[in-house]
């Protein structure tokens, strides 16, 4: 029995039980659907074996909107417990479970594949490549961020959840305030995904330096490849600080280590050094995706070349560098020396200029652009004030002085949603409506998505903006409850209201999508955005080997240029294309990793192991095997064409 | 396959070319891992609670003898990415076989060395400057481990398919893999041992 006890959740709640009924439920419904359907065989040698980038790249979406609702329904619950002082529904334990899981979802497991599915499924489009540079560790790459995500998910019904928030300073984070196996959860499913990521890290920029179609020099790549390309640089220079401070914070819990105790020579502090080290570099991974996509959107939809392409690249290697220049802004008042706060002050500041940099490049490209509408342009343009104004109260953040007023109240929550919001999620849902037709072959409902950028946008101001109000005047940061006699009340019941609209919008999104798989026309044309860059040259839905010839570029809109000056983008003839194999392999070994985490996580040390060979196993197995992929004839191709041009009359 | 023979074995494929940029930018976040535990290193190299501190536990025999053994199959290693090229099969695997044999005797002795720091007390849990010690050094040698056995079955496979773009790419990516491990114990010598015993 003793065994067993080990699994039980520390602080069960009905709210709990209900949500452990209703995921055992789910999967229930999930299992027994496939099997009704006989789709199984499907499953497997489609989905689960593939290494095709654009299937990856769906995989990594349907994650990230699956996070996205897990993560917004702790949002609304946060929000529920706040919206009246003395409120109960939370207890303190489970609002600290809460705001933590929060916030690893929604940065690690839903803003993270959300960039995943489009450097997966845009880079090799943008460049005119077949594939990435290496198809079956993309599909590791995948595999283990998914297995973390489980991982991560299954300590909500099993063992706990974290509780010493997403930072998990020590020693909060430490056994002896962190007692049940969450924080054990977080450093091991944090570390399986992020080695996942570091691998895409590494081939992204492989792919993006080797695989550019002939005639696409650095300087002629496509906006959103250029952030591609710098994000994939910050991954493979900062993910492997995470990897060892959760390695080490990972030996302090399991195995009694002194890195970040505060006895025997621990030092608690590293433990915040090292994280930001690598977190404050991740919210660029974050953002310089969302702006390629802006910028790629921007132009499309004012009908223009975007302004400053130069600058464009100048300022995201700027911001690049500089964000790894400023991790200490995140501890002012933890006793650092007034020299070092002021550099750290004034280096935090420097990353406005090329941000703003950006920003006026966007602004220009607006100005004397024929703006059409659109539901991404909508998203688009909103996030232009919107972003602004989280920047500007970034930079109220930065001065180290007045920062001992806002420290670890509602206005730092209020700054980083301000900036997270508008500018990252705003930009993934915006490329999520305008690469739909390419991904699924019709459009998404524009009436139905201007409703839900309205309701979104609507509802982030009210959620928002009172937090900085109740931040300034005092309201903690992770505070699970106020006095009536604080005045917090109102405000909170406003950003209660909002954080509900904001769900309605995100609900509407997926009857959008429930509509639009309905009834929208599925007679579009390859190009229906009438865009610029080449992942719109091709078909529509795009086939597995993405173009029939390898497109030729001659400048950063080769397709625009086709279209409006008669430059050939495909010369030449069909060959026959090379394309890799299928395999079992990433899949089996993300299974692996699963059983080597969770083993970890309650210290079964024999499963451990016996997980640990397993995947050894795989990676010997992986070394001896001979694959050299296959060859997709001529007339294949050429049989495929002709289907898909028929589909288009 | 398009086998492009102007150029070495190992990059005569478009394939082989892209496995060994990917690596090099693997190597990159290698480097990027060891500054990590450097850094900690140095932070925390004072920090020994009640624990003993280097220079009360570092021995330089082990040491030295450590650093020969490695820094001698890095260049076997060498040789046998030379014989590679001139395309003889069986020098190549006699040096794979001695780099082999250098990086387990490098093992063994670190073991014993590591058996040693328990014996008088200085394991894991004692002091913050014992953890982050035995974690560096551990990383390293987990490296070499891994490295050893990797080896080990690109020897097979030379022994097996001969010399094909695909065993001489794998060979020379190895090689690398092993230089980048060496470099770092040149690191471990001077900046943990060296400065620990001055
Ligand atoms: C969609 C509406 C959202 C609402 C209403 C919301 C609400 C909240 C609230 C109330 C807190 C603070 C709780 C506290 O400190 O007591 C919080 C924390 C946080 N949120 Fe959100 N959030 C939303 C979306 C997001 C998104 C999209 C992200 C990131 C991509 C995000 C990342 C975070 C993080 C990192 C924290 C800090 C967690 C911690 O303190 O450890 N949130 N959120
Ligand atoms: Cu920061």
């Amino acid at each position: 029995m003793d065994f067993f006890k080990q699994f039980a959740v520390p602080h069960p709640s009905f709210l709990i039980y209900a949500s452990m009924v209703g995921i055992g439920l789910t999967m229930l419904a999930i299992v027994v659907g496939i099997t009704y359907f006989k789709k199984w065989g499907y499953l497997w040698k489609e989905w689960l074996t593939t290494v095709d980038h654009k299937r990856i790249g769906i995989m990594y979406l349907l994650s990230a909107l699956l996070m996205l609702f897990r993560g917004g329904v702790d949002a609304i619950m946060m929000r529920a417990q706040l919206a009246l002082p003395d409120n109960t529904l939370l207890d303190s334990e489970h609002y600290n479970e809460v705001f933590t899981t929060h916030g690893v979802v929604m940065i690690l497991f839903m803003a993270m594949p959300f960039i995943m599915f489009f450097f997966n499924f845009l880079v090799p489009l943008q460049i005119g490549a077949r594939d990435v540079a290496f198809p079956r560790l993309n599909a590791i790459s995948f595999w283990l961020f998914f297995m973390g995500m489980g991982l991560f998910n299954l300590s909500f019904i099993i063992g706990g959840s974290p509780d010493a928030g997403w930072t998990s300073y020590f020693p909060l984070a430490g056994n002896e305030f962190s007692t049940s196996v969450g924080t054990n959860y977080y450093m091991i499913a944090i570390q399986i995904a992020g080695l996942g990521t570091l691998m895409t890290g590494i081939n992204f920029m492989t792919t993006i330096l080797k695989m550019r179609a002939p005639g696409m020099s650095l300087m002629k790549m496509p906006m959103f490849t250029w952030s591609a390309f710098i994000a994939n640089v910050i991954i493979v220079f900062a993910f492997p600080v995470l990897t060892v401070a959760l390695a080490m914070g990972t030996m302090d819990r399991l195995f009694g280590t002194n890195f970040f105790t505060t006895a025997n020579g621990g030092m608690d502090m590293m433990w915040a050094n090292l994280f930001w080290v690598w977190g404050h570099p991740e919210v660029y991974i974050l953002i310089l995706p969302a702006f390629g996509l802006y910028s790629e959107i921007i132009s499309t939809f004012a009908r223009r070349n975007l302004y400053g392409y130069k600058s464009m690249v100048a300022s995201m290697v700027l911001i690049s560098l500089l964000s790894f220049f400023v991790w200490a802004h995140h501890f002012f008042t933890m006793g650092q020396g007034p020299v070092s706060n002021s550099i750290f002050s004034i280096t935090t500041m420097a990353i406005a200029v090329p941000t703003g940099v950006k920003m006026f490049n966007w602004l220009f490209t607006l100005w004397k652009g024929k703006i059409v509408f659109t539901t991404p342009m909508l998203y688009s343009v909103l996030f232009i004030p919107l972003f602004t104004l989280g920047g500007v109260t970034g930079v109220m953040l930065a001065m180290s002085a007045a920062d001992y007023q806002y420290h670890n109240t509602m206005f730092l929550v209020a700054h980083f949603h301000n900036v997270i919001i508008p500018g990252v999620v705003y930009a993934m849902l915006a490329g999520l409506t305008y690469y739909w037709p390419k991904m699924f072959g019709f459009m998404l409902n524009e009436k139905i998505g201007k409703w839900t950028v309205w309701l979104l946008s609507i509802g982030f101001v009210l959620a928002f903006i009172p937090m900085y109000i109740t931040g300034l005047d005092g309201q903690a940061r992770r505070m699970y409850t106020y006095s009536e006699s604080t005045g917090f009340g109102p405000l909170n019941m406003v950003a209660f209201f909002g954080a509900g609209l904001m769900a309605v919008g995100f609900v509407l999104l997926v009857y959008n999508i429930y509509y639009s798989t309905r009834y929208a026309s599925r007679d579009i044309s390859n190009d229906p955005w009438d865009a610029r860059s080449l992942e719109w040259a091709t078909h529509t839905p795009v086939p597995e080997y993405n173009f029939a010839i390898t497109p030729k570029v001659n400048s950063t809109q080769a397709f625009w240029d086709s279209k409006k000056n008669g430059h050939e983008l495909f010369p030449g003839k069909l060959e026959k294309i090379h394309m890799p194999n299928n395999s079992g392999l990433p899949f089996i070994m993300g299974c692996a990793f699963f059983g080597f985490g969770f083993a970890m996580v309650f210290s079964m040390w024999p499963i451990a192991i016996i997980s640990l060979i397993g995947l050894l196993a795989c990676l010997a197995y992986r070394s001896f095997e001979k694959d050299h992929g296959r060859y997709i004839s001529v007339e294949e191709i050429e049989e495929t064409e002709a289907k898909l041009r028929g589909a288009k009359k | 396959m398009k086998v492009d023979n102007s150029l070495p074995l190992e990059y005569s494929t478009e394939e082989n070319s892209l496995k060994i940029l990917g690596f090099w930018i693997f190597l990159g976040a290698e480097i990027m891992l060891f500054a990590t535990l450097f850094a900690t290193y140095f932070t925390m190299v004072h920090r020994t609670g009640s624990g003993p501190t280097g220079a009360e536990i570092f021995e330089i025999a082990p040491v030295l003898m450590e650093t020969i053994l490695l820094l001698t199959s890095s260049f076997t290693i060498g040789l046998g990415i030379h014989a590679m090229r001139i395309g003889n099969k069986k020098a190549t695997m006699v040096f794979f076989l001695i780099t082999l044999l250098l990086g387990a005797g490098f093992l063994s002795f670190e073991v014993s060395e590591f058996i040693h720091y328990v014996h008088v007390g200085a394991t894991l849990q004692t002091s913050g400057f014992t953890a982050i010690l035995l974690t560096t050094l551990g990383t390293h040698g987990l490296h070499v481990t891994f490295g050893f056995f990797w080896g080990l079955f690109i020897l097979l496979q030379i022994k097996k398919r001969g010399l094909t773009p695909e065993t001489a790419n794998k060979s020379f990516i190895f090689s690398l893999y092993w230089h980048f491990l060496d470099v770092v114990w040149i690191f471990i010598f001077s900046f943990i041992y060296l400065k620990g015993m001055m």
